[in-house]
Formats: structure tokens, C-alpha cells, sequence
């Protein structure tokens, strides 16, 4: 291998991370807070750090510890996206909640950052430093209404779980690194080359590494922290936890299980399938009996993740791919179902219990149908894009035989199907509560592009299916 | 791409309510403007749909057994999966069901929606495009795109414009089908990967191996039972029956009721022969079961709603036995008991629809005596009823007496069994006929109601002409079918003979 520099091909990155400090600067010299300009310069750096990452050369750079190609690309661009509706949709809360400062942007865009190095990682090390540089910014932006006691706990509780993770996550690096000698991911392929040579200690640091990685998924048994912490956090910060760093996560899974241990799939795939099913099941089943509707999220992030799961779960070029596809949808239904969160304000005042939606539908037919179109599809009803990602999801593992994953999958979502339906339910069929304020139209615009993406997706899925299939080849090159 | 009409008519028809629908999204102004255009709006795009489905009608080539109209457009090519639209002899029946039934809705409820007008319309808009794409699709995953996306506007109109139970019974709606769908979208996947396309026209001669026959056997049971609705798991309709709008229920009964049948029809039989063939006593032990038990039932209710869906549960049980008897005379017997039921189920929740506007209850015993002031509504029921009952000359004597010719051939006591049900659903329709309809008038609330307005005849007319229609030259329909069912019943009994050769080869 080629042990060159190649720094230009971490130029998004490096792009990103001028553009985040540069706004800092901007933000302390300016007076009064310049908190609406900061967003817009963030969106700025965003799209133009997004078409840095579809231009810019593939290949590996800093002496192995960085990647760049098809894969990281395509991780990227969803996770700017992810990033950039966010920072549209805290525009109006952070005035509402009196938390309007220029911080809120730059901390996205450094945790945009530590993603996208998250993406590219090529080394343990290099995975580690993206992950806490992601986590650090989060823990900060959870606790970001520092005055409401319930932010400052959800940050702190995230903070002290996650450092608890990282110390699992690393403990897991470390254990790999003494078995196989090196922390880079083409090499201990290499290293491993020999299935049936695998010490017992390698297996214990896949695992612990699989550990602190499911914590950050929030797929079942790390999700404790998830309800509470998406309660506590800002509506706007928990879309964002609930999208970016979700498919970053999924990113760094990916490339550390199939690069370097993908063909020690025997020893892996047996917990993803016991992760995944304990995800799919508690997601639909914990659900249920939720009346936040922030917390009704939550477990509905857990149980998708869970699906996505089941992709990585059959350890295929196909399996990838749905799981490629999977975020994609899921990062657009998951944005436009917290806009319209963000959306229940009455007299100023937010709100987030689900019988807060009473009769929605006559007092905002707008906002009630998006909120539809949102949850019909994240119960999978075709013919909106959740349906084609579960599609995906359960096409390859469908292949592979495995049959138990496939069908404890579309039973928990029939029961997943009951709660999302309890949201429609009580803004169809039940008597209309005061109307909430006027949107704000920054709201309206990531809400009408959920929606539409959602409704729309089955008209054009080629394009992305081939994209997805690209980035998946790359994996199993 | 040969078209006979000349143009994509199947998108069209597909895709014209939605674009309807998005035109009343666009209205402006009071609730009584926008409730006034909404339905008028409905009313000229189904009925330009219905005008445009009469297409098929005169363009459909009756001796030609494939699929007809066809279009093709690639949408996810590697994959083997295209959007393609077509019409056989057994589907092109039932998108025009679905097209003449949606104008008879939206007039039907003209009057008694005043809530939310705009909304209801669109999601009866919606839901005809769903229905008629379902029945059109010649494609595996158009199909259940279709066939799951029906499940959306039929739950808002039970939930929002039902009656008390409402919540209840659009919930176990949506989930009943729902689970049971859910189970045929991983048979859909394992044929996907085995055939390596989705291409209805390609799936029906692709022969499975025995065993995974089995398996997608009882997946599409699971789903396809669910909506038939096969005893026992019936029990979802007679709720959503009764809580559903008049017009939910008329949509119900007479096309999405279709859709199990139809399922049956299109994919299990054809794509599983030897599993069909095997499961064959169970479907007619089920069928048998729901015909008597289900119209023991009937006869036991209180209510107008819930008797009539218990008797569609009976009907489409004759349907079941009709299609696993494998036999010309059983399959086109039970398409055309789809299609005779389809109308006469239809008009019956109307007659319900048309004295509970009136009263506003369904309790039988508030009824007697309905003939002296109501003479032609008591004559246009009289009719249905008979219909219901499958009185010779009427539609439905066609479809029962070919599916008993049908079972008859399979064996004597199958068609002993299954006859039971034309008696019993002699008692209990006219059991129901004689309580509303004859009778004294001794309850003051019935003195003074009205008859028919020329609105409500205009919706019953065209009905009681098919009725006639088909019970009297039921050439014209079957005429459609004849193809499309000897060539399919051919193709099983090769198939069927094929697997038997290569059992007793050594």
C-alpha cells in the first residue's frame, strides 16, 4: 500500500472545519448575537462542503488513516443533509426558547465534522477521534437551554453514558490492537486473514467495539440513555441527534465490521442478529405505551435502527445496500416528523404530549397531513419510502435464509404499525384542541421537503438504489 | 407495445382520481364553497374515470387470454422490476367494478357527509386510484404497492367519518390486513429472488419447487384470507362494517372484499399449482364453514349492517369454494359471484344507508311496515334481496350455480355442503326482507318518511340494471373471462399432471 499524505483528500473536512472556526469568529466579534446570519454562513459552508465531497478524488490519505471513496461520499452528503435541515430547523425554536445564539450552528458543524472523519475512517484511531469529536459537540448541544434543568440533565446524562461507551469502545480498540498488532483496517485484515486462527481476545474486542458503536446507534441493550435524553435535548437538537449522527454511526459500523472483520462474519453476525431483533422489538413494544411524543421517537429510533441492523446483519454486498438505503429514507422522514414536533406551540408555549394533536387535522390540515405522511410511512406503508426501506432491508437477509430476522422484522412492524397510527388517530378522529401558532415558514420548508421526498420516493428509486449499490461495492471491493 | 386503446389507459384511469384529488386540494374559500366543489369536482373525475374504463369494455379482446393494454416502464431495471400495467380476462372486470362503484359512493354520500367534505372526497379519490392500479398491475410490487396502499384511505374513512366504534374498528381493520400482508410482502421477496423478475406474465409460468410452494402458499393465505374474508378470520368486517360511513361500506363490500378473491385467483393458484391443489380441502373445509356457520350467524343479528356483512362473509366463501375446484365452471362461477356480489352487496348497504339517513338507527325491530309508504324503495330491496338470495333471472343465481356446478365435479358432498348456503341465505334475507319492509307500521317516527329522491334512484339504477343484466345475459360478462380462465385452468392441470409424473418416476 501506498503510504502517501494525500491531505487533499480530507479537503471537505478541512473546508468544514475552516468555515466552523472562521463563523466562531464572526459570531464574538459581532454584536448584537449574530445567531440568524451564523446559521445561514453554516448552510453556506454545508452546501459548499457538499459539493467538495462529490468532487473530490478517492482514495487514502494520511498514511492509511483516512479513506476517501464512494462509500464516505454517499455517508457524507446524507449526513450534511441531515445537518443542514437541522440547523433550518432550530432557526425558529432557538428565538422561541430564547436561546438564539451564534454557538448553536458552529457546535452542528463541528459535530457535522467529526462525522464526516467518522465516515472516512481507515484506522481505529482515526475512528475514535471522529467519534468523540462528533459526541463532544453533541453533549454540548444537548444541553444547549442551559437555564431548563431538563436539558442540562439530558446533557449530563448523555455525556456521562457516552463517556461510559467511549471507555468500552476503546477498551475494545485496544484489545484488537494487542491481538493483531496494528489499528489500521486494511491491515488487520490482513492480519486476520485466517479465520480459523482468531484468538479468543480478538473476538472480546470485536465485541466491545460493537458494544460502544450500538450505544451511539441506541440499538437495544446501550439504548437506556436514548428516551430521556431525547426528551431533555432541545426538539431541534434531538432531530438532529435522531439523523446525522444515526447515520454516522451506521457509517462506522459498516466499514469497521466489513472492512477489516467481514470475513470473520461467523463471529459477528450472531450478536448484530440478537441486537437487531432486541432493537426491532423493544422499538415497537416500549412504544406503545409512550404519551411524549419526543419519547414516542426515541423508541422509534430504536426500532428503526434495528431494521437497518438487519442489513448489516446478513453481511452482504446487498445488505449494505439496503442499509444505505434505509438512512436515506429515514433521515427525511425523521427530520420532517420533528419539524412538525417543533411545529406544537401554543401561545408560545411548546409542547410535546401526543394528545397535544387533537384534531390537527381541522385546525392545520397542512401540518396533520405531512405528520401522516410521516408516520404511515415509518409504519412502512407503500407507496412511501419507509416501505422501500424495509424493502431492502429484508430483500437481502430474505436471500440469505435468514428467515427468523425476516419475520420477527415485519411482525414488530405491524405492532410498530399500532402507534404510529395512534398519532393519526388522534389527529383525524379526535375533537380539535386550540389551533397552535403560526408556523414559522423555516419549519414549514423541512417539513414540506420530508414530505414530499417521502411521498415522491417511489416515482424515482433507481438513481439512489444505483448510488447506494456503488457505495455498497465499495465495501466488499 | 401493442395498446388496443391507443394510449396508456390503464395509468390514466391509475392516476386520473389523484390528479382530481389534487385539484380539490387547491380549492379556496368558505367551508360550504369548498365542501360544494369538492363534491361536485369528485363527482366529474370518477365519472370521467368510469366514462374513460368503458374503453376496456369495447376495446378488450375477448379470445385473447394474456395480458391486454399493456404498458411497461423501466423503474427499477436491475432489479427486474418495472412499473407495468395490464389487464386480463379476470382483472379487467374488476377495474370496471371499481370505477362504476366510486361515482355511486360519492353521489351516496352527497348529503349526508357535511364534515370535512374536502377531505373525505380526496380520500375516495385516492382510494380509487389504489384500487383500480391493484387490479391493474402486472407487476408483483406495483401490485402490493397497491394492494397495501388501499389499507391508508379506507382507515380515515372509517376512523373520521364512522360511526361510534369507529376508532376500534378502523384499528383492527388497518392491523388485520396489515399482519396479514406484511406476511406476503416476504413471499413476494423469496419469488423475487427465485424468478429474478417481478413480471406478473413471466411469475405465471414459472414453476416453484414443491416445497417453497408450500410456504408462499401460506403466506398469500395469510394475507389473502384476511381480506376474502375467510372464516376465522373474518372478524375485522363486521366491525368495519357497521362503524364505516354508507359509502365506506358499499366501497368495502364491493370491491376491496374482492381483493383476497382476486389474490387467490392472480397468484396462488396460477404461481402455486401443486401447493393450491394440496391445500384444496382446506380452502373448501374453510369455504363450507363460513357459508353455514357465517349464515347461521347473519340470521342471529340485531343489526341491518352486520347481518349483510355476515352474508358477504358467506358469499365469499362460495367464492373460495368456486376457485379451488379448479375447474372452468368453479373459477368462473366464483370471478363471476365477485362481480354479481360486488353490485348486489353494494346496493343492499345502500338500501341500509337509505333508511338510516331517515331514522338514524340499523336496529332491525325499529323497522315494520316500510311498504306502505316507501313502495320503491321496498320494490328496488325486494330486488336486491333476490339478488342477494340468487333468484333465478337475478345475478346472483349465475355465479352460485356455476361454482355448485363447479363443486359438484369435485365432489358430491362439497356441493351438498355449499348449497346449504343458498337456503340459508334464503332465511335470513328474507327473514330481514319481511321485518323492515312488511309488516304494520306501529312506530310514529316511520309514518312520515320519505321515499326515494330522484338523487338516491339515480344511484340505484344503474345498479338494478346490472343486476338484470347479468342474471339475465350473463354471456356478456363471462364472455371476458372464458379465455383467461380455460387457458389457466389448462395450465394447472399440466401442472399439476407434471408433478405427478415426476413423483413416480424413480
Amino acid at each position: 500500500m501506498k503510504l502517501a499524505m494525500n491531505w487533499s483528500l480530507a479537503l471537505p473536512e478541512i473546508v468544514l472545519a475552516c468555515c466552523a472556526m472562521a463563523i466562531l469568529i464572526f459570531g464574538v466579534l459581532r454584536k448584537p448575537d449574530p445567531a440568524f446570519s451564523c446559521t445561514m454562513l453554516s448552510l453556506g459552508a454545508l452546501m459548499l462542503v457538499g459539493v467538495l465531497t462529490v468532487s473530490t478524488q478517492h482514495g487514502t490519505a494520511y498514511r492509511g488513516l483516512f479513506v476517501m471513496d464512494g462509500f464516505a461520499a454517499y455517508m457524507k452528503v446524507l449526513i450534511l443533509v441531515g445537518a443542514g435541515l437541522t440547523a433550518v430547523l432550530a432557526l425558529d425554536w432557538n428565538v422561541q426558547a430564547g436561546i438564539s445564539r451564534f454557538e448553536f450552528p458552529v457546535l452542528i458543524l463541528l459535530s457535522t465534522i467529526g462525522m464526516m472523519v467518522m465516515c472516512s475512517a481507515s484506522s481505529l484511531m482515526t475512528l475514535y477521534l471522529g467519534l468523540e469529536l462528533q459526541s463532544l459537540a453533541l453533549y454540548v448541544l444537548c444541553a444547549f437551554d442551559r437555564d431548563n434543568v431538563r436539558s442540562s440533565e439530558s446533557g449530563l446524562k448523555f455525556f456521562v453514558l457516552g463517556a461510559l461507551a467511549s471507555g468500552l469502545l476503546l477498551y475494545g480498540i485496544s484489545l484488537a490492537y494487542g491481538f493483531a498488532g496494528t489499528m489500521q483496517f486494511g491491515e488487520l485484515r490482513a492480519a486476520l486473514g485466517d479465520p480459523a486462527g482468531v484468538s479468543a481476545g480478538l473476538v472480546v474486542g470485536i465485541v466491545f467495539i460493537i458494544a460502544g458503536l450500538a450505544f451511539k446507534l441506541s440499538a437495544v441493550p446501550f439504548h437506556m440513555w436514548t428516551p430521556d435524553v431525547y426528551e431533555g435535548a432541545p426538539t431541534p437538537v434531538t432531530a438532529f441527534m435522531s439523523t446525522a449522527p444515526k447515520v454516522a454511526a451506521i457509517a462506522l459500523l459498516l466499514r469497521a465490521l466489513e472492512v477489516p472483520f467481514g470475513h470473520l462474519g461467523t463471529q459477528w453476525t450472531g450478536i448484530i442478529v440478537l441486537v437487531s431483533i432486541a432493537s426491532m422489538l423493544l422499538g415497537s413494544l416500549a412504544a406503545i405505551g409512550q404519551s411524549n411524543i419526543k419519547r414516542l421517537m426515541a423508541y422509534s429510533s430504536i426500532g428503526h435502527m434495528g431494521y437497518a441492523l438487519v442489513g448489516l446483519a446478513v453481511n452482504t454486498e446487498q445488505g449494505v445496500r439496503g442499509v444505505l438505503i434505509y438512512m436515506v429514507t429515514y433521515v427525511f422522514m425523521s427530520a420532517g416528523v420533528f419539524a412538525c414536533i417543533i411545529a406544537m406551540r401554543r401561545r408560545g408555549r411548546s409542547l410535546e404530549r401526543i394528545s397535544d394533536l387533537s384534531g390537527l387535522a381541522t385546525t392545520d390540515p397542512g401540518l396533520a397531513l405531512a405528520m401522516t405522511v410521516f408516520m404511515f410511512s415509518m409504519a412502512g406503508i407503500p407507496p412511501f419510502s419507509g416501505f422501500f426501506g424495509k424493502l431492502y432491508v429484508f430483500l437481502p437477509a430474505v436471500q440469505a435464509g435468514y428467515w427468523t430476522l425476516a419475520v420477527i422484522g415485519v411482525l414488530t412492524s405491524v405492532v410498530g404499525a399500532y402507534y404510529y397510527l395512534r398519532v393519526i388517530k388522534v389527529m383525524y378522529f379526535d375533537k380539535a384542541e386550540p389551533a397552535f401558532d403560526a408556523r414559522s415558514p423555516s419549519v414549514s420548508f423541512v417539513a414540506g421537503v420530508g414530505a414530499l421526498v417521502t411521498t415522491l420516493f417511489f416515482v424515482f428509486p433507481a438513481p439512489l438504489v444505483a448510488a447506494a449499490q456503488s457505495a455498497a461495492r465499495v465495501l466488499f471491493g | 407495445m401493442t395498446n388496443a386503446a391507443g394510449f396508456p389507459i390503464l395509468s390514466l384511469l391509475t392516476w386520473l382520481p389523484v390528479a382530481g384529488g389534487l385539484f380539490i386540494m387547491t380549492v379556496r374559500g368558505t367551508d360550504a364553497v369548498i365542501a360544494s366543489n369538492a363534491r361536485w369536482a369528485a363527482l366529474w373525475t370518477s365519472l370521467i374515470t368510469f366514462v374513460l374504463s368503458l374503453v376496456l369494455w369495447v376495446r378488450f379482446d375477448q379470445s385473447n387470454p394474456g395480458y391486454q393494454f399493456q404498458e411497461s416502464l423501466a423503474w427499477l431495471p436491475e432489479f427486474g422490476v418495472g412499473y407495468r400495467m395490464g389487464v386480463d380476462g379476470i382483472s379487467v372486470l374488476f377495474v370496471l367494478l371499481s370505477t362504476a362503484l366510486v361515482p355511486v359512493c360519492i353521489l351516496a354520500s352527497w348529503d349526508t357527509i357535511q364534515t370535512r367534505v374536502r377531505e373525505y372526497m380526496l380520500a375516495f379519490l385516492v382510494l380509487e386510484t389504489m384500487m383500480v392500479g391493484m387490479f391493474s398491475a402486472q407487476d408483483f410490487v406495483v401490485f402490493y404497492m397497491f394492494f397495501e396502499g388501499v389499507l391508508i384511505p379506507m382507515f380515515l374513512i372509517i376512523g373520521v367519518w364512522g360511526g361510534p366504534r369507529r376508532v376500534y374498528a378502523s384499528f383492527k381493520f388497518f392491523l388485520y390486513t396489515l399482519a396479514g400482508s406484511i406476511l406476503m410482502l416476504l413471499a413476494l421477496l423469496a419469488i423475487w429472488l427465485y424468478a429474478g423478475t417481478t413480471d406478473l406474465a413471466v411469475l405465471m409460468h414459472t414453476p416453484f419447487p414443491a416445497r417453497m410452494q408450500f410456504w408462499l402458499f401460506l403466506a398469500f393465505f395469510a394475507s389473502f384470507a384476511v381480506k376474502v374474508p375467510m372464516w376465522p378470520v373474518h372478524t375485522w368486517l363486521p366491525d368495519a362494517h357497521v362503524e364505516a360511513p354508507t359509502a365506506g361500506s358499499v366501497i368495502l363490500a364491493g370491491v376491496l372484499l374482492k381483493m383476497g378473491a382476486y389474490g387467490f385467483l392472480r397468484f396462488s393458484v396460477p404461481m402455486l399449482p401443486d401447493a393450491s391443489q394440496s391445500f384444496a380441502p382446506l380452502m373448501y373445509a374453510l369455504g363450507v364453514v363460513a357459508v353455514i356457520y357465517t349464515s347461521l350467524v347473519a340470521f342471529a343479528q340485531t343489526d341491518m349492517k352486520k347481518l349483510i356483512a355476515y352474508s358477504s362473509v358467506a358469499h365469499m366463501g362460495v367464492v373460495v369454494i368456486g376457485i379451488f375446484t379448479f375447474n372452468v365452471q368453479g373459477i368462473q362461477g366464483a370471478l363471476f359471484q365477485m362481480l354479481s356480489h360486488g353490485i348486489v352487496s353494494a346496493a343492499l348497504f345502500l338500501c341500509v344507508g337509505v333508511i338510516y339517513d331517515r331514522i338514524h338507527t340499523r336496529d332491525i325491530s325499529r323497522y315494520g311496515g316500510l311498504a306502505g309508504r316507501m313502495p320503491a324503495y321496498a320494490l328496488f330491496f325486494m330486488l336486491f334481496t333476490m339478488a342477494s338470495v340468487g333468484l333465478p333471472g337475478t345475478s346472483g343465481f349465475v355465479g352460485e350455480f356455476l361454482v355448485l356446478v363447479g363443486a359438484f365435479k369435485v365432489s358430491l358432498y362439497l356441493a351438498y355442503l355449499g348449497s346449504f348456503g343458498m337456503i340459508l341465505g334464503a332465511v335470513y334475507m328474507l327473514y330481514l326482507y319481511r321485518r323492515v319492509v312488511f309488516g304494520t307500521l306501529t312506530r310514529d317516527d316511520l309514518r312520515g318518511i320519505l321515499d326515494l329522491s330522484p338523487r338516491e334512484v339515480a344511484i340505484f339504477a344503474p345498479l338494478i340494471g346490472l343486476t338484470l343484466w347479468m342474471g339475465i345475459y350473463p354471456t356478456s360478462f363471462t364472455a371476458f373471462f372464458d379465455a383467461t380462465v380455460s387457458a389457466m385452468v389448462q395450465q394447472h392441470v399440466a401442472a399439476v399432471a407434471g408433478t405427478k409424473l415426476a413423483g413416480i418416476a424413480p
